[in-house]
C-alpha cells in the first residue's frame, strides 16, 4: 500500500470512526471491508473507454498515415517531371505536344486538360436539368411508392460498373455518332453522353437532399399567399435549395472528371486538341489507363504520367475545396 | 461485454492485412508479370506445369510490358515478360537481364472491308501511318479518307510495328487503343480505318488482312522473314534464374509446349525459326556462321 492510498484508508476509518448514525449493514457490504486498493484502481469500464479510444484513434491514425502517403507519393513522383526531368510547367500545362519518350520538349498535357473539362462541363450540363426535374418530381409532386420506385432506378444506374458503361458506349452510342455525324464516332461527345448517364444518379440524390431540406413553412406560406405549386416550385424551393444543387452539381463533375474506363472505351486517345466534339481526343484519366503499362517506372514518360495523376489530385482537391466554399457561403 | 467484442474484433480487421501478407510468402511462388499478349500462353502452360508439378505455385499478371521489364529488373518479380527487347527500353539495364524468346508472333496490317485493297507496299504503308498518304484513292482504293487507329505509345506491338515499317519517321497524331479486340472492332466497323494486330485475332471474316509487297501474312512466311512484321516474345529473368524458375523456364521451351501449346494459342514456336533477329533488327540465318 503506498502513501497515497495509506492516506485515503486514514480518511475512510476517520469517517467511520466519527460517525453518529448507527450503519445500516448489507450483507457484505460494510465499512469496514472498504477495499481501497481496488476502488483507486481503474475499473472495467475505465479499461474499456481506453480501448475504444485507443482503437479509434488507431484506426484514424492508419488511415491518417495512408492519406499522406498517397498524397506524398504521388507529389513526388509527378513533380519528378519538372524537377528531375526538367521539364518546364508553363509548357506542361499550356502546349500539346505529347510525347513524352521524345524528350522534355514534348510533355504538353493542354490537350489532354481541356478535354477533361469538357467532357465533365458538357456532363454536367446535360445532367444538371434531368436531375433537377426527377428531383422535383421525387419530391414536390409524387411521394411515396412512385418516388421509391424512381430513387431504385437511380441506385441501380450507380450499382452498374463503369465498364458496362463503356462497352455500352462502345457498341450503341460510338455507332450511331458515326452514322448521324461521320467520322469514327469517338470523341467528347461520346464520352459526354456515357457520362451524363453516370453522373445523373450523383447528382439526383443529393438534390433530392437539397429539396428536402427545404423548410415544409416556407412551401405553406408560398401556398397561403395564393402561389401554385409550380410558382412554390419556381420562386421559393429552387432558390432556397441553390447552394446544395451547386454542391450536387460538382460532386458530380468530380465523379465524372476521374472517370477513366468507361470514358477510355469511347474517346478515341488521340492526344490531339478537340476542335469539335466528334474528333477523337483524349482525357488525363483515359491517357493514364492506356498508358501505364507500357511506360518504365522511373523514365521520363512514366514520371509525365505521375504529373498527370497529381494534376488529377488537385482537381479532386479543388472540387472539394469548391464545396466546401459553397456549403459556407449557403450557411 | 458486447462493446468489448466489437473492440477486440475492430483490432482483429486491423491486424488482417498483416496476417494476410505473412500467409502469402511462399518458396515455390513464381511471379510472371508483363506482356498481356504472352499472358495466355504463360498461362496456360502454368496450368498444365502444375498438373506434374503440384508443389509450384505459379501466379501470371498482366500489366503491360513496360511493367514487366521494370518490376522484374525491380526484383519484385521472378519473370518479366515482353514483347521488345530489353535493350531497346530506356530505364532498363538490360545487361543485368537474361533473356529467354520462347515463341514468335506476327503482326499484320488490316483495314476495313469497304475499302478495295488487300495489298500495300511497305512504303505505302510507312506513308499511312506518318500522314503523307491521307486518302485511299492514292493506293488505288476508294475515294475515302484515311483514318488511322494506331496502338497504345510504347506498346510492344507498336514499338515493333514502328520499327519495322516506320523505320525511325514518327507516326501521325491519330486515335490510339490499346487492345487487339478492341482495334478489330473499330477497324470492322469504321469505314476507310487501318490498324495493325497480332495473328492470333485475324482471322476475322469482317475485317481485311493487307499483304506487304504481295507477301502474304501466314505464319507460314514468318520463319525465312519473308513476312518481315514478327516479334519474339520474351521471358526475362534478374540474373540467372533460381531453380525453380528455371525449371518452368525449360517446361517452356520444352517440345510439349512449343509443339502443342504455342500453335495452339496461335503463335509461332522459337524452334520453327529459320532466322535470328536482334535488337536492332539485324537479321542472320540460323546455321550459318554468325558469330
Amino acid at each position: 500500500m503506498n502513501k497515497h492510498e495509506q492516506d485515503l484508508q486514514e480518511v475512510v476509518d476517520q469517517a467511520i470512526a466519527e460517525q453518529k448514525v448507527p450503519h445500516v449493514k448489507f450483507k457484505k457490504i460494510d465499512p469496514e471491508s472498504v477495499d481501497i486498493a481496488r476502488l483507486t484502481s481503474p475499473s472495467k469500464e475505465t479499461r474499456q473507454e481506453h480501448w475504444g479510444k485507443g482503437l479509434t484513434s488507431l484506426a484514424i491514425a492508419v488511415i491518417g498515415i495512408l492519406i499522406v502517403a498517397i498524397i506524398g507519393f504521388v507529389g513526388v513522383r509527378g513533380l519528378a517531371t519538372f524537377v528531375d526531368d526538367k521539364v518546364n510547367i508553363f509548357h506542361f500545362l499550356l502546349t500539346s505536344n505529347w510525347n513524352p519518350s521524345a524528350g522534355k520538349d514534348h510533355v504538353g498535357a493542354a490537350a489532354m486538360i481541356v478535354t477533361s473539362f469538357a467532357v465533365t462541363l458538357l456532363a454536367a450540363l446535360v445532367a444538371t436539368p434531368f436531375a433537377i426535374a426527377i428531383a422535383l418530381f421525387m419530391t414536390e409532386y409524387k411521394s411515396g411508392k412512385q418516388a421509391q420506385f424512381l430513387q431504385s432506378v437511380m441506385e441501380l444506374l450507380v450499382g452498374i460498373p463503369s465498364v458496362v458503361y463503356g462497352f455500352l458506349g462502345l457498341t450503341v452510342i460510338v455507332t450511331v455518332i458515326r452514322t448521324i455525324f461521320g467520322g469514327t464516332g469517338f470523341g467528347i461527345l461520346a464520352a459526354t453522353l456515357i457520362l451524363f448517364v453516370m453522373v445523373l444518379p450523383t447528382i439526383t440524390s443529393l438534390t433530392v437532399d437539397a429539396f428536402k431540406a427545404v423548410p415544409q413553412d416556407l412551401r405553406k406560406s408560398s401556398a397561403a399567399l395564393g402561389a401554385t405549386r409550380w410558382q412554390t416550385i419556381y420562386h421559393v424551393v429552387l432558390r432556397a435549395a441553390r447552394p446544395r444543387i451547386l454542391t450536387a452539381i460538382i460532386f458530380g463533375m468530380a465523379r465524372a472528371f476521374g472517370e477513366a474506363l468507361a470514358v477510355q472505351m469511347v474517346i478515341g486517345n488521340a492526344v490531339l486538341m478537340p476542335y469539335n466534339l466528334v474528333s477523337p481526343s483524349a482525357t488525363l484519366t483515359s491517357q493514364l489507363t492506356s498508358q501505364m503499362g507500357n511506360t518504365v517506372m522511373g523514365t521520363l514518360p512514366n514520371n509525365a504520367l505521375w504529373s498527370l495523376a497529381l494534376l488529377l489530385l488537385i482537381m479532386s482537391l479543388a472540387f472539394n475545396f469548391l464545396v466546401r466554399l459553397i456549403g459556407k457561403r449557403g450557411s | 461485454m458486447h462493446k468489448l467484442h466489437l473492440g477486440k474484433l475492430m483490432a482483429l480487421i486491423l491486424l488482417l492485412p498483416i496476417f494476410l501478407v505473412g500467409c502469402s510468402k511462399d518458396r515455390n511462388k513464381i511471379t510472371i508479370v508483363g506482356s498481356s499478349a504472352l499472358q495466355p500462353l504463360v498461362e496456360q502452360a502454368g496450368n498444365d506445369y502444375h498438373l506434374t508439378n503440384p508443389d509450384s505455385n505459379i501466379i501470371v499478371q498482366g500489366g503491360g510490358s513496360g511493367t514487366g521489364l521494370s518490376q522484374v529488373q525491380a526484383g519484385a518479380v521472378q519473370i518479366g515478360t515482353s514483347d521488345v527487347f530489353a535493350d531497346t527500353q530506356k530505364g532498363i539495364k538490360a545487361a543485368k537481364l537474361h533473356d529467354f524468346q520462347v515463341a514468335v508472333v506476327g503482326i499484320v496490317p488490316i483495314v476495313n472491308k469497304g475499302i478495295g485493297i488487300d495489298n500495300l507496299s511497305s512504303k505505302q504503308l510507312m506513308e499511312i501511318f506518318t500522314g503523307k498518304i491521307t486518302n485511299w484513292r492514292q493506293v488505288g482504293g476508294k475515294n475515302l479518307q484515311i483514318i488511322v487507329i494506331n496502338r497504345s505509345r510504347g506498346s510492344g506491338t507498336r514499338t515493333t510495328f514502328e520499327d519495322l515499317i516506320l523505320k525511325g519517321k514518327d507516326a501521325v497524331n491519330s486515335q490510339e487503343q490499346d487492345s487487339n479486340g478492341t482495334v478489330k472492332k473499330i477497324v470492322s466497323s469504321t469505314p476507310g480505318t487501318i490498324s495493325y494486330i497480332s495473328f492470333p485475332y485475324a482471322n476475322d471474316p469482317n475485317i481485311q488482312k493487307i499483304s506487304i509487297d504481295h507477301t502474304r501474312p501466314t505464319n507460314q512466311n514468318i520463319p525465312t522473314n519473308k513476312w518481315r512484321l514478327w516479334s519474339y516474345e520474351h521471358l526475362y529473368t534478374k540474373g540467372k534464374p533460381d531453380k525453380e524458375t528455371a525449371a518452368f523456364i525449360d517446361y517452356i521451351l520444352s517440345k510439349k509446349v512449343q509443339c502443342d501449346l504455342v500453335p495452339k494459342i496461335g503463335y509461332l514456336s522459337i524452334n520453327e525459326m529459320k532466322v535470328t533477329r536482334d535488337s536492332h533488327n539485324r537479321i542472320t540465318k540460323i546455321g550459318s556462321a554468325h558469330e
